[in-house]
């Protein structure tokens, strides 16, 4: 694959750091500060769906800003994988944003200036993790993502917040700098580079097994943002910010971060065969089991509809890890693919939690019976949603879901196979009773009669969304080939 | 391309105009501050052009009243002394900047003391990074110490005793490195460092060599506060008024450590240094990682700002000592980028203390609540502060921290390895507990009421510019690192060795 | 025994030089009144200086004064002559020792206007109350 020295993958990164300034400067005029954002949002994402072709075609992208070690320059590269995480991240957010407005002014939410500039940063940060072309510049714009996501979550600023933002804090910066930093230094100091590469890097080196295994756990943990237990505290957590950002940050692209970091670092720093010869990838793959198990049962037991959510994300990041941990062809596409329908399920998911909120001022499941009554378009969407986050036909859940159990066939491992059938079930678990409640449980006697949906910017982008998730069912196809041709080079 | 006398003009400008400013200041204060600044962008000038052309042409040597060395008492300007002189040269000149506002604030119609105090000091300091004969720098030392005690018993309540603590320490630091230059001239009847270093290989095996080099190194240690010998700083800095410890506090420590580099390499060699007592590298490095952890361990003690960034002095002291006693490559390189960044770092700290202080009238951590609504560049510049300590990246103290730890990496020394990660986690705690108190603005937690009732309430421009400054100057350092190890640490490592 | 005895009788500036040292460090460490303090470090620098300046004897030597002519027709027996050089530097570290003397001084009538003591002890009850 050869790459062509461009601007754009730099373009595609900055127009939202730059476009931060404008948004803090027309702090008097929401109108125009949310004209901002929706300028950035759209412009982003055409600045990176313009390189899709290419990339499709078997080119890319390069651009390279600094070389600040020997070996190592902070350099962004357009290859299928990062194309794959920067399509869904940069298409989603253009309806995250939407969503925010709706959301943010019907509730009247303070600081909303300091909220819109956040979160500008943040999908900068999270497009310079996709389009990142060395472990170093990933873990540079993976900091910034985490900082950048403070003041999102301690957003309502009071005792809650705080609590979580710590917790938020503490967990991510603490794995990232405790496990994560050192790992990589002793990647470079092994391999004397820490360019992603097709293959991996650490091959070569002749480091003995037991390091190359602790430089293994120490990078599933130090990417704390996947979410694999047992630092996945932050993400119940973080909940406490507002939906949007539960929606497309701890639903998206944060979480996706994690993944997407993890998956790198086991396919371009390690390589799937090094993996493969160590015997690595089954350990991995039974760890993150427990998590998909786990996360699955806390699930269960949750009533605040958000925090459900977020365990259910738990569970289900791990299943993209466990994708890539099965080595196998088929594992590994699932795996990835999983990112793209997960994300567009779960945005849906959080979307109605939100749009729920707004509309009735409920957090709890177990206040929600009859609500499907008032606001059926909301948990139709939800409905949907939940599906694919199931894995049931037709919805794009069950492609990703299907790649994975063949790859756990192909990789001989039924074991793991029997994970998937029981979390594909506990999902249905904690799903379903929700649905049924809303539509066919008896409405509690002061409910109100008649439609009362959320206002229409949060309406839009859940059906959006929803209907997006129905879509890739039937045509699955730009991701899956850059799913493909992020695993076969 | 350019010629003249770069070195003189460099250090003399502060100097002359330190009796300037006692002079014109007495009737016109409100000229104090300028002059000062125009004297030090004088030296920062010639700084550059200095550095420029030594980078280019290759090092420079000046001897004053044309005595021939190793008689007469010579300056040397090579990439370090050169890099360490533009670095104190612009880091006075940006202290300064800030340092007229808060002197007016705090000692009003003092300031031609003040200032006169502070020049003399900086041009000691400058004097310092470039001299090449052993005797005259411990008189250097002391000029530079004398106008910071006098600079720091200017302070309120406690100063005066930090000072008087600080005039004991001192004075022992520089005793023994007088009498490592005693026991040094005895044995080769020379004072010229370099002179030094060329006669002094024949006689690494006497017990007289190691007790000059031990004394030497122990005085240094004094001087920048190396722990377990940092009981002095804490106090002086804390309590120093702000206009001296934006300067002292980013420079003192770290001449101290360019000190010790060249008491280590031009003096003594490397082969010296580190392979002629076994295991004094290893006990060394240890050493530092145990000041590293203790001094991160007393920072999380303290509630407040200034004497907390005290502490990450010392644990910073602990890293740049012992990124030397690596004995390698990217340990050296880490320690001497970190010896910018960390001026640079403490610089923007403090400054941030400095305004805050001259807001609040205080720095203890509850002074920060509700900053971000109401001092909002100072907070930002404090952020990009508090990252770079942390070591975030881009900024620098990310970079120099890479290099850090990758040479304690291949040096084997787990040790370090672990307490720099353990620094890192701290200073993130540290920091983020003042970052929380500043976003949160109220005392219950509530905030959703604060819908803009706290008025914005920066700082004077004079306070805030060179924060603002400072702060972009700590990311364009970090992106930059690269092009600075390659064009300057690195010809100046090899001109060590 | 008798070899240390020697060895302290041969060397007996050093030894001298090495027990003031102790003595002025001795009264900075350990001392609580701040004027005790700083005469054990005039001890202590005055050590420093009486180690220097023995340094430069000679057995037998004179002063270092010259003739010109001598000087330059090479007909000087340096061992006749001290070595003025640390001489010459000490007279710095006198300068060193008296500058920093006073202001020692100076900030301790500070320490005792606002404290009205020397003694470190009770200054420090009364700045923790």
């Amino acid at each position: 694959m050869d790459f062509h020295p461009s601007i754009w993958p730099l373009a595609a990164v900055l127009i939202s750091l730059l476009g931060a300034l404008p948004i803090m400067l027309s702090a008097r005029t929401p109108n125009l500060r949310e004209g901002w954002t929706l300028i950035i949002a759209v412009g982003k994402f055409l600045i990176v769906a313009s390189m899709l072709p290419s990339v499709l075609a078997g080119g890319g992208f390069v651009f390279t800003l600094a070389e600040v070690f020997p070996g190592v320059p902070i350099q962004l590269r357009v290859d299928p994988m990062g194309m794959f995480f920067a399509l869904i991240a940069s298409f989603l957010w253009i309806f995250t944003s939407l969503y925010s407005i709706g959301y943010m002014r019907a509730l009247d939410e303070h600081g909303q200036t300091r909220y819109f500039a956040s979160f500008a940063v943040a999908i900068s940060a999270t497009i310079g993790i996709a389009f990142a072309a060395n472990l170093f510049t990933m873990y540079l714009f993976y900091e910034v993502l985490s900082l950048s996501t403070y003041p999102l979550v301690a957003h309502e600023q009071n005792a809650e917040a705080r609590t979580s933002g710590r917790r938020y804090l503490s967990l991510i910066l603490g794995t990232s700098i405790g496990l994560a930093l050192p790992a990589m230094l002793v990647v470079y100091s092994l391999a004397g580079t820490l360019d992603f590469t097709t293959g991996g890097i650490l091959a070569a080196t002749g480091a003995s097994p037991s390091t190359l295994a602790l430089l293994l756990a120490l990078f599933v943990f130090g990417f704390a943002k996947a979410g694999i237990m047992p630092f996945h505290a932050w993400l119940p957590a973080a909940m406490v910010a507002p939906t949007p950002v539960s929606s497309f940050l701890h639903g998206v692209a944060v979480v996706k971060a994690g993944v997407f970091s993890i998956i790198r670092v086991l396919v371009d720093i390690f390589g799937i065969d090094l993996l493969a010869s160590l015997n690595l990838g089954a350990p991995l793959a039974y760890f993150v089991c427990i998590t998909i198990l786990a996360a699955s049962l806390v699930a269960l037991t949750q009533d605040n509809l958000k925090r459900r959510l977020a365990y259910s994300t738990v569970g289900q990041l791990s299943y993209m890890v466990l994708g890539v941990a099965l080595l196998s062809a088929s594992g590994v596409t699932g795996g990835v693919l999983h990112i793209a329908m997960h994300a567009f399920g779960k945005i849906t998911l959080f979307f109605c939690a939100g749009a729920i909120y707004v509309a009735s001022h409920k957090k709890y499941i177990s206040q929600m019976d009859g609500l499907g009554r008032t606001m059926p378009i909301t948990f139709g969407a939800f409905f949907l949603g939940a599906m694919s986050i199931i894995g049931l036909p037709p919805l794009g859940g069950f492609i990703s879901k299907w790649y994975l159990v063949i790859g756990a066939v192909q990789a001989d491992q039924l074991p793991i196979l029997l994970v998937l059938l029981t979390s594909s079930l506990l999902n249905a678990a904690y799903f379903l009773p929700i649905v049924y409640r809303a539509f066919f449980a008896p409405p509690p006697p002061d409910a109100p009669v008649g439609i009362k949906e959320a206002p229409i910017f949060c309406l839009v982008p859940l059906v959006v969304t929803a209907l997006c998730s129905l879509t890739l069912f039937f045509y699955p196809t730009i991701f899956l080939r850059l799913a493909q041709a992020a695993v076969l080079p | 391309m350019i010629s003249g006398n770069f070195l003189a003009y460099a250090i003399a400008a502060p100097l002359v105009m330190a009796f300037v400013v006692n002079l014109v200041g007495r009737a016109r204060p409100f000229l104090v501050a300028p002059l000062a600044l125009l004297s030090l962008a004088v030296s920062s000038l010639c700084s550059l052009l200095l550095l420029a052309r030594v980078l280019r042409d290759g090092t420079e040597s000046y001897t004053m009243g044309g005595w021939q060395p190793p008689w007469g008492i010579e300056l040397v300007v090579d990439p370090l002394s050169g890099l360490m002189l533009l670095l104190v040269a612009a880091i006075a000149l940006i202290a300064t900047w800030s340092a007229g506002a808060s002197v007016r604030q705090e000692m009003e119609g003092r300031e031609h003391v003040f200032f006169t105090l502070y020049l003399i000091l900086v041009s000691g300091l400058l004097a310092l990074t470039v001299t090449g004969d052993a005797f005259n720098l411990y008189v250097m030392l002391e000029i530079t110490a004398i106008t910071t005690y006098g600079l720091i018993a200017m302070g309120r309540e406690r100063a005066a005793l930090a000072s008087f603590n600080y005039i004991i320490m001192g004075t022992i630091g520089a005793c023994f490195y007088l009498l490592g230059v005693g026991y040094l001239y005895i044995l080769t009847g020379s004072l010229n460092m370099a002179d030094i270093g060329r006669i002094l290989p024949e006689l690494y095996g006497g017990a007289a060599v190691a007790t000059a080099f031990a004394f030497m190194l122990v005085g240094m240690w004094v001087k920048m506060a190396f722990f377990p010998l940092h009981g002095w700083l804490p106090n002086a800095y804390t309590y120093a008024p702000s206009g001296t410890s934006v300067l002292i506090a980013p420079l003192m420590t770290k001449v101290s450590v360019y000190l010790m580099i060249r008491i280590m390499f031009t003096i003594f060699s490397p082969e010296y240094t580190f392979f002629q007592h076994a295991g004094v590298q290893h006990l060394i490095v240890w050493a530092s990682a145990l000041a590293i952890i203790i001094a991160s361990s007393l920072a999380l003690a303290q509630t407040e700002f200034k004497k907390m960034l005290t502490y990450i002095i010392v644990a910073e002291v602990g890293y740049m000592v012992g990124g030397v006693w690596l004995a390698n490559e990217p340990g050296m390189t880490g320690a001497v980028l970190h010896i910018v960044n960390d001026a640079l770092m403490t610089l923007c700290l403090f400054l941030v203390a400095s305004a805050v202080v001259f807001r609040q009238g205080s720095c203890r951590f509850e002074d920060f609540r509700g900053l971000y609504r109401t001092m909002p560049l100072t907070m930002a510049a404090f952020t990009v502060g508090a990252f770079s300590m942390i070591g975030v990246p881009p900024t620098a103290g990310f970079f120099s921290k890479w290099y850090l730890i990758l040479g304690g990496i291949e040096a084997g020394q787990w040790a370090y390895v672990a307490a720099l990660v353990f620094s890192s986690l701290v200073n993130a705690v540290l920091f983020f507990r003042i970052i929380e108190i500043a976003f949160f603005n109220s005392e219950d937690g509530h905030g959703h009421g604060h819908h803009g009732t706290l008025a914005r309430h920066e700082a004077p421009g004079a306070l805030v510019q060179p924060l603002v400054l400072t702060a972009v100057a700590l990311i364009v350092v970090g992106l930059a690192s690269g092009a600075l190890v390659d064009a300057v640490i690195l010809p100046a490592l090899q001109w060590l060795q | 025994m008798e070899g240390l005895l020697d060895e302290i009788v041969a060397k007996y500036n050093y030894w001298i030089y090495v027990v003031l040292m102790m003595i002025g460090f001795y009264a900075m460490i350990g001392k609580r009144n701040l004027v005790k303090k700083l005469i054990g470090m005039n001890i202590f620098q005055t050590a420093i200086i009486l180690f220097f300046v023995s340094t430069g004897v000679k057995r037998d030597a004179g002063l270092a004064i010259v003739d010109k002519q001598q000087a330059l027709a090479g007909a000087i027996d340096v061992a006749t002559v001290v070595n003025p050089l640390p001489h010459v530097l000490m007279l710095t570290a006198i300068v060193v020792g008296v500058s920093v003397t006073g202001v020692a001084l100076a900030v301790m009538q500070r320490i005792h206007r606002e404290h009205g003591t020397l003694e470190e002890d009770e200054i420090l009850e009364k700045i923790g109350r």
